[in-house]
């Protein structure tokens, strides 16, 4: 009888077992793209986030964001689009891509000029002209959201004929960030959020807001993706205050 | 759109190519007559490059010549800093045109019949003449295949250029990093233009490879 007992034990524990299997297949999967200075802090979202919602399987994709755009043009099923820039949400939009009234500002950021701990000659983006600066990491411009910001922030200082010799256009933000840390290029330009998380790299200076277009980080919902419920849910949760506490205290701003 | 990085590719190439030469043929005759363990590990070595991602190579190399590490912290002290240079791209594709030109010698030297070589040493002639005069001529259909297949494997090479010499324009864009960057940017005309010369490129060195294999009566 006490063995029966146990075979009827074991017997339930299999059957949890296989409902609770079952109920993981039913996962809403969520595909989440972003760009890659989102990195950090959208992983600690997206545990909140699974913290209510243990039904939705979210997957992160972090690329630079002109690499993103050229991924949901050739049909990647994305189900949430965060851009580190409006560029590729207004040309994704213009192909008709998107769908319609999903787009939310979601935070803004600030580009700041970083070199490697021991630098002492750095402090100024003028600095950079130096003979002493040899090489210069900066995010590829026509692809790199990072990168169109730090050129036109040398636009503006009057600075691109002077530096042109020294760039190299890197794949993204966190390759910028590695390379300055590890001293193999001089200076590089990040976002303030980056340059917070690298305890080998030193802020020299910060760009005025002027000297760029606005940082700011949209989102919106592909047209392709399968789970539009699911992406407005996660959006909703973007900009909730709870994701927002997350956002800032990793020294994002606001959306103006 | 400019056409520079197709130079640079082929200088890239053709310097890779040139070292990779002398490196293979020095290190097939050097290891051509040595057998056991310590043989088997050194042959092992030399051949790595070959089996291993790119992304694993552009990492040793970072590793060895990054200003993080103690030679790259000496060569850099010296003003020789390595990379985000032109000599980065020839040195990534060194590395991996290497082992084919090493494997192609030794291959070619070993079908040399032993009693040639034996010959010539009787004769008296020294082992260096006898590398340069006999075994080089005797094998050169092997070494030339090899030396053409290692300028394909250089020309091709992209994911540790992109990693230790980064994409700097007119120095350091080969036109495999600037084809990626390229179609990233929906740049498709300069990515197909770029695509279409390396091919006819490669064209034309698989023609010269197949010759070499015609047997010649």
């Amino acid at each position: 009888m006490a063995e029966n007992g146990a075979a009827m034990k074991s017997l339930r524990i299999l059957l949890a077992a296989a409902a609770l299997s079952a109920s993981a297949w039913a996962e809403t999967p969520l595909n989440v793209s972003a760009a890659t200075s989102l990195r950090d802090v959208l992983t600690e979202i997206k545990t909140l986030y699974l913290h209510d919602h243990p039904d939705v399987a979210v997957t992160m994709n972090f690329a630079g964001s002109g690499a993103i755009q050229r991924q949901i043009e050739n049909g990647a099923p994305v189900d949430v689009f965060v851009s580190a820039s409006r560029r590729e949400i207004f040309a994704l939009e213009k192909k008709d891509l998107l769908v319609r009234d999903s787009i939310r500002n979601v935070v803004r950021n600030t580009l700041v000029l970083i070199v490697p701990k021991e630098n002492t000659a750095v402090h100024s983006f003028a600095d950079l002209a130096k003979p002493e600066v040899r090489h210069i990491a900066i995010g590829e411009p026509r692809t790199v959201s990072v990168g169109t910001y730090t050129v036109e922030t040398f636009a503006y200082l009057k600075l691109t004929s002077a530096l042109a010799p020294k760039l190299v256009n890197l794949l993204d933000v966190g390759q910028v960030l590695t390379n300055v840390g590890t001293g193999d290029a001089d200076a590089g330009v990040v976002y303030v959020t980056d340059a917070r998380r690298s305890a080998k790299v030193r802020i020299a200076a910060t760009a005025e807001a002027k000297m760029h277009q606005l940082i700011l980080y949209p989102c919106a919902i592909p047209k392709a993706s399968a789970h539009q419920p699911a992406a407005r849910n996660f959006i909703a949760f973007l900009v909730s205050p709870a994701a927002r506490a997350v956002f800032e205290q990793q020294g994002f701003l606001p959306p103006p | 759109m400019s056409l520079t990085p197709l130079r640079l590719s082929l200088q890239t190439a053709l310097c890779a190519t040139l070292l990779a030469f002398l490196a293979g043929l020095l290190c097939a005759r050097w290891r051509l007559d040595r057998r056991g363990p310590a043989s088997a590990v050194l042959d092992a070595l030399f051949m790595l490059p070959i089996a291993l991602p790119p992304s694993v190579v552009g990492l040793v190399l970072l590793l060895i010549f990054g200003r993080s590490s103690p030679l790259g912290e000496m060569l850099a002290r010296l003003g020789w800093s390595i990379i985000f240079t032109w000599p980065a791209t020839v040195l990534a594709s060194f590395v991996v045109a290497f082992p084919i030109m090493y494997q192609s010698a030794r291959g070619a030297f070993r079908q040399i019949e032993p009693s040639l070589l034996d010959a010539a040493r009787v004769f008296g002639r020294s082992e260096w003449s006898i590398l340069w005069k006999i075994m080089l001529p005797v094998a050169w259909p092997g070494i030339a295949a090899g030396a053409i297949l290692s300028f394909l494997r250089a020309l091709g090479e992209f994911g540790a250029t992109l990693m230790i010499a980064g994409n700097i324009p007119g120095r350091t864009a080969t036109a495999p990093v600037a084809i990626f960057f390229a179609v990233e940017a929906d740049e498709r005309r300069e990515a197909i233009i770029l695509s279409a010369a390396l091919l006819a490129i490669s064209l034309v060195a698989i023609a010269l490879l197949n010759r070499l294999h015609r047997p010649s009566i």
